[in-house]
């Protein structure tokens, strides 16, 4: 992953693989609101995020414990998830 | 993009707060090949799952798979049979370990010292007449009085279509039993003659379904779109079958698209090794397969696409908050 990658990069980059895997409609990853809850309010379940892991990890290589879903509430804190893992990693 | 709160209200918002975080995460176990009836109809034994794998007596086993199935991501373990009550000791090594859910024809009481609040689903298939014709014996005579007013058992009621039009008498019995039931269809494996559902029934016994919940809300544990579906096969423009089934064993899953499905859910044999294909008998024709809980399963995964309409999400919810209740992981 290259280093210089920042947030604001990579939330548009988590958005635009959410709405892609997701077939979310109406929405891009430029009005995807980073902070809006995705399981209370965007309807995901455990199976999306699954799905969603798998191309995050081709994207970006950043494997996503399962027994992290639960705290990858919002496109930030994925976004941010991606990053501190990756920096680890690196 | 349509999100939950421009759907819902706040009473049916604050309804789905609480259960859109519980990430449910199911199998089944085989507990024993043994059984202390023979029902005619029973998937186990017609379709010989009773003899596919050795059963596994070494208790130790057992609890080192319980420890191994709880590292896999499982968190409600669903004990079936044969009749699980033959071996406590198996029940309790899944007990001790996760929440735990035991079905049972109830003949044998699960003593409460125990298992003070292990949910007990309690099979029922009909009257006096259709329990001793299909199952040898009036099996609601003694599991009631077994289980009267326990606060964590209910009834899983499998409705034959020999009782429609005459399901009341049976609800108000289980509430005069001080006890909550829930309803299921008979897939008649064992082709009993008179007991195939005919054209036209399906649609009667969904109305049926309706009356009793609304007739006696504080005993059925259903929801109206849980009958439809099941009775109709059909979900959204969707129909039920091998190519949506959700409860089918994850390493078994071979189908090409994958449909949306249970997380790491198994069926698992007695010998702790032997994986069955679904939920129910391998041996059953999805295309007529009633099974509830996969019905209810098949809802349940498909969230986003009940969010088309405030309605639709509703029905989501229902049929979730039901599903939860009878796991127990929201109170009646
Ligand atoms: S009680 Fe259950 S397991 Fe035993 S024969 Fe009847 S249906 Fe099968
Ligand atoms: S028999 Fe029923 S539960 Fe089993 S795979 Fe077929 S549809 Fe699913």
């Amino acid at each position: 992953m290259p280093h210089e990658l920042t947030l604001e990069q990579t939330i548009k980059g988590v958005s635009a693989i959410v709405i892609e895997e997701l077939k979310l409609e109406d929405v891009t990853p430029e009005i995807f609101d980073p902070d809006l809850d995705l399981i209370d309010e965007v309807g995901v379940d455990s199976m999306d995020l699954a799905t969603v892991a798998l191309v995050l990890q081709d994207e970006y290589g950043v494997p996503i414990d399962e027994d992290d879903y639960p705290k990858l509430k919002t496109i930030r804190l994925i976004a941010e998830y991606v990053l501190r893992n990756a920096a680890v990693k690196t | 993009m349509k999100t939950v709160s421009s759907l819902l209200d706040s009473h049916w918002y604050k309804r789905y707060q609480k259960i859109s975080k519980l990430n449910i995460r199911s199998s089944i176990y085989d507990v024993t090949n043994q059984c202390n009836l023979r029902c005619k109809g029973c998937f186990f034994f017609s379709s010989g799952e009773d003899k596919a794998a050795r059963e596994e007596t070494d208790l130790s086993k057992w609890e080192a798979f319980v420890d191994a199935e709880k590292q896999r991501g499982v968190n409600l373990a669903i004990l079936i049979g044969g009749e699980p009550t033959l071996c406590l000791d198996r029940v309790e090594a899944f007990y001790s370990r996760m929440p735990t859910y035991c079905a049972t024809n109830g003949l044998i009481k699960v003593p409460r010292d125990r298992f003070p609040d292990m949910m007990v689903g309690i099979s029922l298939w009909g009257d006096e007449d259709d329990e001793k014709r299909l199952r040898g014996k009036d099996t609601f005579r003694v599991s009631s009085r077994n289980y009267q007013g326990d606060p964590h058992a209910y009834y899983l009621y499998t409705i034959t279509p020999k009782q429609l039009g005459r399901t009341e008498r049976i609800i108000k019995n289980i509430r005069d039993a001080g006890l909550k039931v829930h309803m299921q269809l008979l897939s008649n494996d064992e082709g009993v003659d008179g007991f195939y559902w005919r054209t036209g029934e399906l649609a009667d016994l969904r109305a049926e379904m309706d009356e009793m919940l609304e007739a006696h809300p504080d005993t059925v544990v259903s929801s109206k779109y849980y009958h439809k579906v099941i009775t109709t096969g059909k979900m959204l423009d969707r129909s039920f079958g091998w190519a949506e089934c959700p409860s089918v064993s994850e390493h078994l899953d071979t189908r090409n698209p994958r449909p949306r499905r249970l997380i790491h859910f198994v069926r698992w044999a007695s010998d702790l090794s032997t994986m069955h294909r679904c939920c129910t008998s391998a041996t059953r024709d999805c295309s007529t397969c009633k099974d509830g809980a996969a019905h209810m399963s098949w809802i349940m995964v498909n969230k986003r696409a009940h969010m088309g309409s405030a309605r639709d999400f509703q029905n989501w919810i229902e049929v979730y908050e039901m599903f939860a209740k009878l796991y127990q992981f929201i109170p009646w």
